[in-house]
């Protein structure tokens, strides 16, 4: 086979081991590039993101489980990497796509290893000199789809099949590939004041983002963190004063196990949900959800708040949606995305509970929604004092 | 929030003469403004020195002067045209010190005449380095150890805490016009009397030098619902010590990860809410590389020579929408003409942006060709590419 140079930037890399190698999509369409390292194989829904910085965080959100997450960026990498940032222990992506990836030592303070190290050790197949811009637009006219990541050397035909033998995100319940198998606790550290007391607050975990805990943690709520299928019992067992449903990746409607538990709390403790815990809360109202097209993968997105009227720029990351026409009465969508007009917020009339389709804890991220979670501490509050 | 209602006629400042600092890109902002507000219905009338531009040309505004930029001339005209309100934003510095001068004059108060795009308080807190300093303190800010001399003799005095190399930046000038680093007492005593000539108010600050640190823009634009975005991202390729004018700067920023750039947008935002701004308007920061320490150096309340350039890399009509606010609406009201969608976003780019200073040495015998905090670049580049390579490469081919 010739060797492989249109359309792959001449990477001042010196040693990097690079290995021709393609994306190749269900459809049949295929982005060549260079694989990193040997015969790195990844397979799963490709989806692209916009955000100029924030890799690691992304690479390490297990929101992003299982997915080829395709970076539009003209250059990734060119920090290194500093474990202080990753959302979990370990990469999470099946697979990642950059235009180009930065390839010579990276130059920052804080930078413990560069990302072609990183990607190498965290075994994540990574293509790097593709022409992301093509593939993007790909994926934004025909949708996002399966793909895999082969090297030039398996042949076009057999990239294809095992393109198609991908299974589909409609109906796939992936949190349960990421969530915690066994409870655990996280107390915030603060000391309890007369006119800031600390609250119990469970988690409920389909791949929660560290950053989220942490935004829990700070705000005063001391938090045990139950696997996403714990029966409500269970959790009540511990007696929490409000409910936190979390982050996840795959299809919230595959996730029923995790509406019955919702359905519990509502109206009895203060509920509060980001992305896949929103999809499970508009689920456990009666409500349905949908899959976007190419998903919202970025840290740009307005969205507006109906009751302050302001607009939040904010970090996104989804592929279904809660469908604002199945909403049952006393359900409101407040928040709407000035982009494409999806919903992106749900309250309660009449029980303690809100939640976003969009990531106030950023990482990465705009900040400009961190004080959501001072709101749902708020809210805790206001129960609690009631009952 | 809908237009105002109480608005017939905008009187809007032109940029005046080109000189280094301040070329066509006021031009093309004030041009911008004058198309999205004769949009509005509003009746606009002009005020440019300069015949040689595209804003004074037939048809752009409804009456157009072209008289001297000074405050009386200013005033014989709101005089005769009673417009309600004055647009000081899109002609760049010289814009800005006209308005202030006809504020302090007295004048825009007695013909009841209102500042619109930045009101004379914001354009005071980021021009005078001391307010600018209390300012920034009170938001916990971190800037630059300085203080201000007004002779010499203070200016020595001010060095020998800071130490040398020292900063000089004197108050009220454009381009940084008389500004230099003194790296001995010496040049103190040379540079610190050359900077009290050049400001106007005869005060000059002295600043602890952040030489090779890395510098940043950011350029953002904010409405009264206090709704803001972060258009672009610009970071210099010369570090501090080269003025941002004479810099090879690169868009998107390249260096700064995800922490550090969200900290950064933070406090521009409580920067750009405790001025009270309404419009466009670009701030400065320099980033220690070797401690991530970080400082504001300056903002400009003003569509400035970056937003010029942050336009054109974006696609966001900076001056157009900023033209836009200043007359009522809010950001999620407007739409961006290329995106279709609305103007409150935040562009993500797919490329990088880079520009180049032109310089002229050849042709001004007699000034140094030494780079330093006086702009020199009479002109500049700007290309777009794949990656920093190609828009690097593009954009000194085009010089």
């Amino acid at each position: 086979m010739t060797p492989l140079t249109t359309g792959i930037p001449s990477h001042p890399g010196g040693s990097v081991k690079l290995t021709p190698a393609a994306l190749t999509l269900d459809d049949g369409a295929s982005f060549a590039g260079l694989a990193l390292g040997g015969a790195v194989r990844a397979e799963g829904e490709a989806i692209f993101i916009t955000a100029m910085s924030g890799y690691q965080e992304v690479l390490t959100d297990p929101s992003y489980h299982g997915q080829i997450v395709v970076f539009t960026t003209a250059h990734v990498g060119n920090y290194g990497t500093n474990r202080e940032v990753d959302q979990a222990p370990e990469p999470q992506v099946a697979g990642v796509v950059f235009h180009e990836l930065w390839l010579p030592e990276a130059v920052h303070w804080l930078s413990e290893a560069d990302l072609p190290e990183w990607l190498r050790s965290g075994k994540v197949g990574a293509l790097t000199g593709v022409d992301t811009r093509a593939l993007t637009l790909h994926i934004r006219e025909k949708g996002a789809r399966n793909g895999v990541i082969a090297p030039l050397s398996d042949g076009a035909e057999a990239a294809r099949a095992r393109a198609r033998a991908v299974p589909s995100m409609n109906g796939l319940d992936l949190a349960v590939r990421v969530f915690t198998k066994a409870p655990y606790k996280l107390p915030c550290g603060l000391a309890p004041t007369e006119e800031k007391p600390v609250y119990r607050a469970a988690v409920l975990d389909f791949g929660v983002k560290r950053s989220i805990l942490e935004q829990l943690n700070s705000c005063g709520l001391d938090l045990t963190v139950w696997p996403g299928d714990t029966p409500p019992e269970k959790i009540m067992g511990e007696s929490p004063q409000g409910v936190f449903l979390a982050n996840g990746p795959g299809d919230p409607s595959a996730c029923s196990y995790a509406v019955n538990t919702a359905r519990h709390f509502l109206g009895r403790l203060p509920l509060f949900g980001i992305c896949l815990g929103h999809q499970i809360m508009g689920l456990a109202a009666g409500g349905k959800t949908y899959k976007l097209p190419f998903g919202h993968h970025g840290l740009n997105h307005p969205v507006r708040d109906e009751d302050t009227g302001k607009v939040l720029i904010t970090s996104q990351n989804h592929g279904f949606c809660v469908d604002p026409d199945s909403l049952p009465s006393g359900v409101r969508a407040n928040m709407w995305n000035l982009n494409d007009g999806t919903v992106e917020g749900l309250s309660w009339d009449a029980a303690p509970a809100f939640c976003v389709q969009f990531h106030p804890e950023a990482s990465p991220g705009p900040h400009d929604s961190r004080g959501l979670f001072a709101r749902f501490r708020q809210m805790i509050k206001e129960h609690d004092a009631q009952a | 929030m809908p237009k105002r209602k109480d608005l017939e006629t905008v009187m809007i400042l032109g940029s005046g003469p080109i000189v280094i600092g301040q070329a066509c890109e006021f031009d093309y902002s004030a041009t911008q403004g004058c198309k999205a507000l004769k949009e509005e219905g509003l009746r606009l009338v002009l005020l440019n020195s300069n015949p040689a531009t595209v804003m004074t040309d037939p048809g752009l505004s409804d009456r157009t002067y072209i008289e001297p930029m000074t405050a009386d001339v200013a005033l014989d005209i709101i005089r005769l045209e009673k417009p309600q309100a004055i647009l000081p934003t899109l002609g760049g510095q010289t814009a800005l010190n006209l308005a202030m001068e006809l504020h302090e004059k007295g004048g825009l108060s007695e013909c009841g005449v209102e500042m619109i795009g930045a009101d004379p308080d914001v354009i005071e807190v980021a021009e005078s380095r001391e307010r600018f300093r209390r300012t920034m303190a009170s938001l916990g800010l971190d800037i630059p150890a300085s203080a201000l001399a007004h002779t010499v003799e203070e200016a020595i005095d001010v060095a020998e805490g800071t130490g040398y190399p020292a900063i000089i930046r004197p108050s009220y000038t454009l381009g940084g016009t008389g500004g230099g680093i003194a790296r001995s007492r010496s040049e103190m005593e040379l540079l610190a009397w050359k900077g009290l000539n050049a400001s106007p108010v005869g005060q000059i600050l002295i600043e602890q030098s952040l030489i090779g640190w890395k510098e940043m823009e950011l350029e953002m634009i904010r409405d009264l619902g206090d709704n803001a975005v972060i258009v672009c991202g610009i970071e210099n390729v010369d570090p501090m010590g080269v003025h941002t004018g004479d810099s090879v700067t690169v868009a998107p920023i390249q260096t700064l990860t995800d922490v550090e750039y969200q900290a950064m947008r933070d406090e521009a935002l409580r920067v750009a809410r405790a001025v009270g701004l309404n419009g466009g308007c670009n701030i400065q920061f320099a980033v220690d590389p070797r401690t991530g320490r970080r400082v504001v150096i300056e903002m400009n309340p003003r569509v400035s020579r970056s937003s010029a350039l942050a336009s054109k890399a974006t696609g966001f009509p900076i001056a157009r929408v900023a033209a836009k606010l200043s007359v009522g609406y809010l950001l999620s009201e407007l739409q961006n003409g290329i995106t279709r969608k609305s103007a409150c976003f935040e562009p993500a780019l797919d490329y990088c942006v880079v520009k180049a200073p032109r310089f002229n040495f050849e042709k001004f015998a007699g000034a140094s060709p030494v780079l330093g905090l006086e702009m020199r670049a009479v002109g500049e580049t700007m290309a777009l590419g794949g990656n920093y390579r190609e828009a690097l490469q593009k954009a000194l081919r085009g010089l």
